[in-house]
């Protein structure tokens, strides 16, 4: 064996610092998907303006402007739009890992000394990133139609959403794991899960408008504190609802994480 | 460099087990160049996922470049290198960006991971295709940017598995040029699974058979075609004067098989002939002698597909002795 160490044999234990390192190369190769085929970031922000074109103004003449708690339809659905952007964005991370798992890319990455909460991290901000140009552009398209902009508000509440999707992406990778070789496994589980989930949270119409069972209902799901952060964020307000907000993102990102090691290691066997 | 003890692994499969490697002890020193040799499912694969911490052994002990695989998976992941079965490109991706992003991976900067990977793409002579997206390629260049991607950082024990499979002769001349050349100049020790006899033959100087999961074999390649085998040789004689040789052929095959079958009046004789070019002169004066000259003589050096067979009474699949 020869004396000199390489770069990879240099390094330190694994740590919050060396998956944070890791975290950075294995979102960059992500990046580099988008970044060399920009036309796919179009379509990605075409969509929820068409989404909150066609849905917003059906929303406020259906359920009336008192059920906003004083604010304007769009003030209160917009940031309903942009967390359901990164659901649906963050909750897809397994999906292409599915197909990974049958060539050897999986097992290529699995070798290299790259920390396991890295590769499930990095892909998760990879389906966040964009988000946080398509929450800004939305906000300036809704500006001219009465919506107010605080841009460190939703600075901030794009960063919880972030955190969020960190835990929402490693349970996704987890499930791809899991759902080995049966793919309907992974879209059922995920679109199963991921419709009560929204729906119990306020998402698209307010819960306070449904029965006593769903408003119960609604305080066990996490997402319902990060709707409610994020319409607390964007209507320029910081308090309760974004400490418990940012609370609930974190115990969501901290379990997605054990999930998803487990699941990597389980693998193993 | 490597060191296990009675390494295992079952896999359950829908309530049943398979065994598929079976306890192996192998040693290999530094520097040292191996080749697994064995037939589908052998477990030659499952034994490199072992040493390389991509499965978990369900019993016995291995240790990788000094570091146990089960106690610190992650130590042995950082001073080896890895090139398994399957394509390991993403797709989407293009070549020199996975190239470049690996070694990154490995903790090298940007420009010597870039210097590296152009390297690397002239000599695997893959650098007209670096800006193509992997799915663009052939198979046989996707086996090379599999290469490519394994030698980035220049490990001191690489684990090939199959690396050859898929390529044109001329490329995987290029592949054992790079691997020796690597080998001269960095020391680098080496242990791959082949499909192809011929490579474990004339590359490796150590090759460890592998069948249903347990070492039956482990030396070199010449040393376990002289100790198994022996040459095969075939003479005809005439059909009168066979029987003037048969008890001489026998002794010649020092307890072997005689077979022989006779046709338009010779009779061919079959037998393995330990160092069979060395005896072969000797044979043909003593058949003189004896009053039955030989019409005709052919002898065929044994092949490792010889070895094996003799070991287990079958053949290495198809394609083995391509
Ligand atoms: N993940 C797995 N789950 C269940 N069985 C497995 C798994 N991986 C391998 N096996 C079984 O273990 C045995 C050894 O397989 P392995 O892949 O090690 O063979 P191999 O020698 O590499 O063969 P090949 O030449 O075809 O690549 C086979 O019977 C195979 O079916
Ligand atoms: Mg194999």
């Amino acid at each position: 064996m020869g004396t000199q160490a390489t770069a990879a044999e240099a390094r330190e234990k694994p740590g919050l610092g060396q998956v944070l390192h890791d975290t950075r190369f294995v979102f960059w190769r992500e990046m580099l998907l988008p970044l060399r085929d920009p036309f796919s970031l179009i379509f990605s922000l075409i969509q929820p303006l068409v989404f909150l074109g066609l849905f917003g103004p059906l929303l406020g003449a259906a359920v009336g402007a008192p059920a906003f708690g004083g604010q304007s339809t769009l003030q209160w659905f917009l940031p309903g739009v942009v967390v359901m952007i990164a659901l649906f964005g963050t909750s897809m991370t397994g999906s292409n890992l599915q197909y990974e798992l049958m060539t050897g890319f999986y097992e290529r990455i699995l070798a290299t000394p790259l920390s396991r909460s890295s590769l499930m991290i990095g892909r998760a901000l990879k389906e966040w990133a964009p988000l946080v140009v398509q929450g800004l552009l939305i906000a300036l398209v809704c500006i001219p139609f009465g919506f107010v902009f605080y841009p460190l508000h939703v600075l901030l509440g794009l960063i919880i959403l972030g955190i969020f999707g960190i835990g929402l992406g490693a349970l996704s990778y987890a499930l791809a794991l899991v759902s080995q070789n049966k793919e309907w496994i992974f879209w059922g589980v995920q679109q199963t899960l991921l419709f009560p989930l929204m729906i119990l949270s306020g998402i698209m119409l307010p819960i306070e408008a449904g029965p006593a069972w769903m408003k119960t209902a609604s305080l066990f799901n996490p997402l319902t504190y990060l709707v409610n952060a994020e319409r607390e964020l964007f209507a320029g307000g910081v308090g309760t609802d974004t400490l418990l907000g940012l609370l609930a993102a974190s115990v969501t990102a901290a379990v997605g994480l054990v999930v998803g090691v487990k699941a990597i290691n389980r693998n193993l066997n | 460099m490597i060191h296990t003890e009675k390494l295992t692994k079952n896999f359950t499969v829908k309530k049943e087990t398979v065994e598929a490697v079976k306890g192996v002890d192998i040693d290999v020193a530094p520097g040292e160049l191996v080749a697994f040799l064995g037939p589908n499912g052998a477990g030659k694969s499952t034994t490199l996922r072992m040493l390389t911490t991509l499965l978990r052994p369900t019993s016995g002990t291995a240790s990788v470049a000094g570091v146990d695989v089960t106690a610190d998976p992650a130590g042995v992941r950082a001073r080896i290198g890895y090139i398994g079965q399957g394509n390991g490109g993403g797709h989407s991706f293009r070549v020199i960006d996975e190239l470049v992003m690996q070694g990154r991976f490995y903790g090298m900067n940007s420009s010597d991971a870039l210097a590296r990977a152009h390297e690397l793409l002239t000599s695997l002579d893959l650098a007209d295709l670096s800006k193509r997206t992997v799915v663009k390629l052939s198979g046989g260049q996707r086996r090379r940017m599999d290469v490519a991607l394994g030698l980035m950082h220049s490990p001191r024990l690489l684990f090939l598995d199959e690396p050859s499979t898929g390529m044109d002769p001329q490329n995987r001349a290029n592949l054992w040029e790079h691997i020796m050349r690597m080998r001269a100049e960095h020391g680098t020790t080496i242990v791959l699974t082949t499909h192809y006899m011929d490579e474990a033959d004339s590359m490796s100087e150590r090759v460890i058979i592998i069948d249903h999961g347990h070492i039956i074999a482990d030396d070199t390649a010449g040393r376990l075609k002289a100790n198994l085998a022996g040459d095969l040789l075939a003479v005809e004689v005439a059909a009168g004067s066979a029987s003037g040789v048969r008890g001489l052929l026998g002794r010649a095959a020092a307890g072997g098989e005689v077979s022989e079958n006779s046709y338009d009046g010779v009779v061919r004789f079959r037998l393995r002939l330990p160092e069979g070019a060395r005896l072969a002169p000797a044979l043909l004066k003593e058949m003189d002698d004896a009053g039955a000259p030989a019409q005709s003589l052919e002898l065929k050096p044994p092949t490792l597909d010889d070895v094996f067979l003799e070991l287990t009474g079958r053949n290495l699949r198809e394609g083995a002795n391509r």
